[in-house]
This record gives structure tokens, C-alpha cells and sequence, in this order.
């Protein structure tokens, strides 16, 4: 297996990884995302690493790559589903993954994700009623 | 019981994976909480890689240890590549010759009980982490 798949849920893309991945892969996946999102005009990422048993140095910067540009490409990532073991390694590697949003589960990350696009229509509207769109 | 150790050559990023599957196994086998086999596993990965980037390939070590009635494993990564000049340098957080995060070696002794390094410039690269249950 050489590409980790991405699954396009509305507005958003799901990612679920579910391989122990070498480091081609996750590079892989870090420029599938970013093509995809431009391509979809995708609002959010959901990135389930649940499976996951191990997140190292290197891993850990491609996941915060991955945040980083998509919020650059105004697409919000939420990390969903790491092991409690994996959180108390990567902290004590040093390695705080600052700047991604997390969430105990998908459930949660998908709420997360539909909230953003709920208050961008929500501010959407508001312009209208005063006959001020600018879209 | 008698130990074990086995080998494993790093050339290639799959071998990296190769190498955090088996010390899961060896970890887990010496009965190590998830947590401890979680540790040593990613301390195998930033080492192996290491091996793999800094010491253009090697080979991983990988040992059961016993002391009295403690187990543990223990972890050698060998390469014969460059070398560290500054050994104490490069265990400082954040150091990097590289496209890194410079946490591989200093995070990997923070996971580990016990750690050692030997470099030569021009000689090589060997590094031994012990983490026991």
C-alpha cells in the first residue's frame, strides 16, 4: 500500500489512518491532502489516528504540517482518536503539536468541523439582511 | 530463560517500520505496561531513522536483558557513517543538521532508562538505549 485513501464527506475530507506508516507515506499523504483540498474547496479535515500505535518526531511534524497548511488554504484540521499511550509519549519526547486542534473522537471532530461551517453561514447572512453582500 | 537478540539492517524507511515492529514485540514479550512498549518503540524510531539519515544505513540491535529478576530490552543502533562532531550538541533540544525538529536523540534518552552514545567522526555512529519493565 503506497497512499493512504481520503474520503470526501460534504464539505469536509476524512482521513483515517490505519497502517503504521514510513515516512514516504506520510509525506504522501501530506501532499494528497493539500492537492485535494484545493481541489474540493474543502472546509475541514478530520485526520483519525486511532489506529495509530505510534506517533514519533517525525510523524508528529507531518501532522502538523498538514495543519498548518490547510489552515493556510482556509481548511480547518482536527486530529481525532490518539491513543492515550501515544499522548504521554509524545509529550515526553518533547513534541507538543501546537497549533492542531484535537478531539477525543471523530464524533466530536465532526461537531467541531460543522460548528465552523455553521458560523461562517451564520456570518454569511447577516450582511445580507442589510442588503451589504460582498461574496 | 535464555535471552534473545536479534538483527535488523536499516537501508530503506520501511526498514524503520520493521524496526518499531520489532521492538513492539520484544517490549511487549518482556512484558512491558503499553505505555513503556509505546516509549520504546518511539525511541526505536527516531534512532533508527537517525541510522538511516545521519549514518546512511546501519543496523539495529535488538535485545532482551535480565538483572536479578528485572526485564527489559535493550536497543544498539550501529552505522558506520559520519560521525557527530559535538555528541553533546546534538543531544540538546532542538539541535539539527537536518530537516528535523533536532528531538530525535534527546527525545529518544527522555523515553529510555538508561542511554549511551559513541561517535567517531569518520568512523561511525553507535547508540544504546535500555528501558527495563
Amino acid at each position: 500500500m503506497d497512499r493512504i485513501p481520503i474520503l470526501k464527506m460534504g464539505p469536509h475530507l476524512l482521513v483515517t489512518i490505519q497502517v503504521d506508516m514510513h515516512d514516504q507515506l506520510a509525506m504522501t499523504l501530506q501532499e494528497d491532502l493539500t492537492t485535494k483540498i484545493e481541489k474540493e474547496k474543502s472546509r475541514g479535515v478530520l485526520l483519525d489516528i486511532s489506529a495509530l500505535e505510534v506517533v514519533d518526531s517525525f510523524i508528529g511534524r507531518v501532522i502538523g504540517n498538514i495543519a498548518l497548511t490547510s489552515r493556510i488554504l482556509d481548511a480547518e484540521t482536527v486530529v481525532v482518536g490518539m491513543q492515550p499511550a501515544v499522548a504521554i509519549t509524545l509529550v515526553e519526547l518533547g513534541l507538543s503539536l501546537q497549533g492542531v486542534r484535537t478531539a477525543l473522537n471523530v464524533e466530536r471532530g465532526m461537531q467541531i468541523l460543522a460548528q465552523r461551517v455553521d458560523a461562517e453561514r451564520g456570518a454569511r447572512k447577516r450582511p445580507e439582511v442589510r442588503g451589504a453582500r460582498n461574496d | 530463560m535464555h535471552g534473545t537478540t536479534e538483527r535488523v539492517p536499516i537501508r530503506t524507511p520501511q526498514d524503520v517500520v520493521v524496526v518499531r515492529q520489532r521492538a513492539r514485540t520484544l517490549a511487549a514479550g518482556q512484558g512491558l505496561s503499553l505505555v513503556d512498549q509505546t516509549k520504546v518503540v518511539t525511541a526505536a524510531s527516531e534512532l533508527a531513522r537517525n541510522t538511516l539519515e545521519h549514518g546512511k544505513g546501519g543496523e539495529a540491535v535488538l535485545e532482551t536483558v535480565e538483572n536479578g529478576t528485572r526485564r527489559g530490552v535493550r536497543l544498539t543502533f550501529v552505522d558506520e557513517g559520519p560521525g557527530i562532531p559535538d555528541v553533546n550538541a546534538a543531544l540538546r533540544d532542538g539541535f539539527t543538521t537536518g530537516t528535523g525538529m533536532g528531538l530525535g536523540l534527546p527525545g529518544a534518552r527522555r523515553l529510555m532508562n538508561e542511554f549511551s552514545i559513541e561517535s567517531t567522526p569518520g568512523r561511525g555512529t553507535r547508540v544504546m538505549v535500555a528501558r527495563w519493565k
